[in-house]
């Protein structure tokens, strides 16, 4: 194949940085030692990541992010796993429907589901609380979840279960000692990537949080509309690592291109 | 396969996905159902929300040229986003496609990893950028002679479309990074070695195949961007509104919850309208391709 022109790479490299730039200037932003903003910024100090400990609504609402992801992750593929082992497995009547279904909180613009969430929880009385934000993530996780778990059953062998069906075992034996620990590759990383995506959501979280309850990226919205200082950018770049950190978690278990082809897609 | 077997293996996947399908209808078209209903709704501002089945707000949006103008600034920064992801992305992702593999996966990482990285902390970035009239980006463009005087980004359509195009950069260069998988490169070296010029082969050999992947890339950032919500909330300001933030203010600062599901419903009901024709019609004129 031809290799890239002069101008080609010229493009390419331009491109590069205006993709890097936005991040790269939080996490430089983040180590200024300047009492405000300022770019550039000379010198380095960690005097903003220490603020962030005056400030324990900062604080709580990771712990709230972090709980809320790791929870509704978890709860979705409860539901997630059975229903990707029914679509991979059996030809039914309405499994596409099915399958259209469970991928639709791809295809459904986040400020409805929000809106609609928010009018269905407050009138069920949940408004505003951590069980509502619960049931919410596991909602919006939920394809992501699928969609892996989906792709390890479709690929799995399964001459190995029909062994382990005329040694005899069934049900959740079957389930639990030849099934599971073959898609498990699968459903770790639905679990990251579903992980990912609930601990960065805001604008269906966003309606639904209420002081309690508010999120990382709800509270770090809510500090930038009334004001940008060195302090959000810390912050920032402290979601950036953890992110980073599941980011290359997801690589190692499953490679991270596998899970990226799959996202820009809406369930065709 | 005994009868029993059969019964078994036909009830077998509804009872798998059973669980999931009652969590769908129970917590997602049920709360769906409500908020068009919610729509129909009347609103006072002591009285509250009123269950009764009107059509005011509906009539309201549909007369006040407020949200004629609104909607008509959403679905414009949506399309120069999407054009401006579309003639960018492309070619990046076919000069991704040409290089050799470390090379190729280390640039991959770097464009399409921001996907994963949120979006508050995506445009913290491009507000310090920007930043007033001394932002980063106007020095660079002033100290270039690319211009004179500094360009207002924020709180402009300006840098929202900006903002946005990078946040939805990804999703472009993966759909037209996948149209090129299926590409042979085979045809190219065949239309090389019967004298195309490169310019020639771009045209006529790589932007037809890879069409469907630019477009289908489009219809994704055109429905993300139209409902986006946290570019526009922080680049834009409150007062420059698109379709998701105007939704917000109703429902959390103004209260008026059921003139807020009415913009939310007409929101969704276009997305689904535009996506879908859209979809059928990129199908049907490229219908060899998705076979």
């Amino acid at each position: 194949m031809r290799q890239n022109g002069p101008l080609a790479l010229i493009f390419h490299t331009i491109f590069v940085i205006v993709m890097a730039a936005p991040i790269l200037v939080v996490c430089l932003v983040a180590f200024t030692p300047e009492g405000f903003l300022s770019l550039p910024t000379n010198g380095f100090s960690l005097r903003w990541f220490r603020t962030i400990l005056n400030y324990p609504e900062f604080i709580h609402a990771f712990w709230v992010s972090l709980g809320l992801g790791a929870l509704s992750s978890f709860v979705s593929l409860l539901f997630a796993v059975p229903a990707a082992l029914a679509i991979a497995r059996y030809r039914f009547r309405g499994r596409d429907a099915l399958a259209a279904l469970f991928l639709s909180p791809l295809m459904i613009p986040h400020v409805v589901l929000g809106i609609a969430f928010l009018r269905f929880f407050t009138s069920a009385g949940l408004g505003g609380s951590f069980a509502a934000l619960i049931i919410a993530h596991v909602i919006i996780v939920f394809p992501f979840a699928l969609r892996l778990t989906l792709a390890a059953a479709t690929g799995m062998d399964r001459t190995v279960e029909m062994a382990a069906v005329s040694l005899g075992a069934g049900g959740w034996t079957l389930f639990r000692r030849v099934t599971l620990p073959l898609i498990l590759p699968g459903v770790i990383s639905g679990w990251a990537l579903a992980f990912i995506q609930s601990f960065d959501d805001l604008t269906m979280t966003v309606f639904l949080a209420a002081p309690g309850t508010e999120t990382l990226p709800v509270r770090m919205f809510l500090y930038i509309q009334d004001n940008i200082d060195p302090l959000v950018t810390s912050v920032s770049a402290c979601v950036i690592a953890i992110t980073m950190t599941a980011l290359i978690l997801l690589d190692r278990f499953y490679g991270l291109d596998r899970v990226l082809a799959g996202k820009g897609d809406t369930g065709r | 396969m005994s009868a029993a077997a059969e019964e078994r293996s036909a009830r077998a996947p509804w009872a798998l996905t059973a669980p999931a399908l009652m969590l769908f209808v129970g917590v997602l078209l049920i709360p769906l159902a409500m908020t068009v209903m919610l729509s129909f709704h009347d609103w006072g501002q002591y009285k509250g929300i009123e269950p009764v089945f009107i059509l005011k707000n509906w009539h309201e949006i549909a007369t006040d040229p407020y949200y004629a103008e609104m909607f008509w600034r959403t679905f414009r920064i949506a399309i120069l986003t999407t054009f401006l992801t579309a003639v960018l992305g492309a070619p990046e992702a076919y000069i991704l496609n040409r290089m050799s593999g470390r090379w190729k996966s280390f640039f991959l990482l770097i464009i399409l990893g921001p996907l994963l990285i949120s979006v508050v902390a995506r445009t913290l970035g491009w507000a310090l950028l920007f930043g007033g009239n001394n932002g980063l980006v106007n020095k660079l463009l002033m100290s270039l002679g690319a211009i004179r005087s500094p360009i207002p980004f924020m709180f402009t359509e300006t840098g929202m479309v900006i903002a946005l195009a990078h946040v939805m950069m990804p999703f472009m260069v993966l759909s037209v990074w996948a149209a090129l998988q299926r590409l042979d490169p085979q045809i190219e070296n065949a239309a090389m070695s019967l004298g195309a010029s490169p310019a020639t082969i771009i045209r006529r050999i790589i932007m037809p195949q890879i069409m469907p992947g630019v477009l289908s890339g489009a219809i994704i950032v055109f429905s993300l961007s139209a409902s986006a919500f946290a570019t526009p909330a922080i680049i834009g300001g409150r007062r420059l509104k698109v379709a998701a933030t105007l939704a917000y203010d109703e429902f959390l600062n103004t209260l008026n919850w059921p003139l807020g599901a009415a913009v939310a419903t007409l929101l969704l009901v276009a997305l689904v309208l535009i996506v879908v024709g859209s979809n059928s019609l990129i199908e049907r004129r490229y219908a060899e391709v998705f076979r």
